[in-house]
């Protein structure tokens, strides 16, 4: 396939004088071509280019059992917001205590759900904690979906917290 | 009228720019190939904005499956999975021959009970690969996990921690592995996510590169 053919050009002197035949210096590339590209194939196929990306979390030491409840961090009830990661995907969201009987809301992990909310809510209070808060029922894609929102909405100040039985409460009936 | 004498032209193609053009690529991917790891297990990763890359070394990988088995692995560089299972060795008081150190060596994660873990090392690599490992206990009472975590920082203290977590898998079992790398007073880690795209660099441009 590579080769070229220059056979044809020596038909001319036929019978003049009797050289040595011309070989041709041109070699069949085919094989090597062949070669070569399977290798290319199977370099392309096992190679992995993008290192894994990570997304880097950092917890709260952990509270020694001599520190005293009350050294603990605190916040204002009226700045807090918490989120609260159901089943299904479904996330609730409310404002303060749940011990207030507050405003539950249900809503998504859509562009105009969550995202929306927090970044309203964030506009409007000045220093906003929000509280994570998964359910046993909720998916690990769940939570850093809503790690990542933080990221994205440039929300400093959140906390992962355990589910307390009151905020299941709220939820029960949504 | 003279026929018009189209001139033969010969079908043979000039290979050489195509071939230079295929070791050219064949060269850049083997001097860039970096060669996929042979994971026992599948994880459907999440997905972040996030795009911290995670270095190749120094890493100690905890992979969660969707059935919430827990798989713990750690890059062999500067020799760590020997220190690491000499430690376990004395811990445990088992002795490991050398075919199975080796073998240690070799794997990638492993969701290998302690107890079992000799037994499983002394199987053939073929049956070792296609054996249904249960995973590493991380109950309360039992957790082998924690175990790893404390004797793998003590032979490498440099070293970073990763979870690499099925998207579906259940939150308690995240919980529970977090909850562990807390107890060993872990509080900086990395979850490995794939990469979508940030919503606000869509419409306009970040105010300042990371």
């Amino acid at each position: 396939m590579a080769e070229l053919d220059t056979s044809k050009g020596g038909g001319h002197g036929k019978g003049k004088k009797k050289r040595g035949k011309k070989m041709s210096t041109r070699i069949d590339f085919t094989p090597m071509v062949d070669l070569g590209f399977l290798l290319v194939t199977f370099f392309m196929l096992t190679t992995t280019f993008s290192k894994p990306q990570t997304m880097e979390i950092n917890l709260p030491v952990k509270p020694k059992a001599e520190d005293k409840a009350d050294q603990q961090p605190s916040v204002k009830a009226s700045k807090t917001m918490t989120v609260i990661l159901g089943e299904n995907n479904k996330v609730f969201w409310y404002m303060g205590l749940p011990t207030d009987d507050p405003d539950v809301k249900l809503t998504s992990f859509s562009e105009t759900g969550i995202r929306k909310d927090l970044l309203d809510q964030d506009k409007m209070i000045k220093d906003m904690v929000v509280l994570i808060k998964p359910t046993d029922k909720s998916t690990y894609k769940n939570v850093v979906d809503i790690l990542d929102e933080m990221n994205i909405c440039n929300i400093k100040r959140f906390a992962l917290v355990d589910v307390d039985p009151k905020d299941l409460d709220l939820i029960k009936n949504k | 009228m003279p026929k018009v004498k189209v001139p033969r032209k010969s079908t043979l193609i000039d290979m050489t720019a195509m071939t230079d053009v295929a070791f050219l690529l064949l060269t850049f991917f083997m001097l860039t190939t970096q060669f996929k790891s042979d994971d026992s297990v599948v994880v459907a990763l999440p997905s972040s904005i996030s795009d911290i890359k995670l270095p190749d070394t120094d890493i100690m990988n905890i992979t969660v499956t969707k059935d919430g088995r827990v798989f713990f692995g750690i890059d062999n560089k500067n020799f760590s999975r020997e220190r690491l299972l000499d430690k376990i060795s004395a811990k445990y008081n088992i002795q490991f021959t050398p075919q199975e150190q080796k073998a240690f060596y070799l794997t990638s994660s492993f969701g290998i009970p302690i107890n079992a873990l000799k037994g499983w090392l002394g199987l053939e690599e073929v049956e070792r690969k296609s054996f249904k490992q249960p995973g590493i206990p991380i109950d309360s009472t039992n957790n082998e996990l924690g175990v790893w975590i404390m004797q793998a920082r003590l032979s490498n203290p440099g070293l970073r921690i990763a979870i690499n977590g099925d998207g579906n898998v259940a939150y308690p079992v995240i919980k529970k592995v977090m909850a562990t790398l807390q107890d060993k007073n872990v509080n900086k880690f990395n979850l490995i996510t794939n990469l979508e795209a940030n919503p606000n660099t869509k419409y306009k441009k970040p105010e300042e590169k990371k």
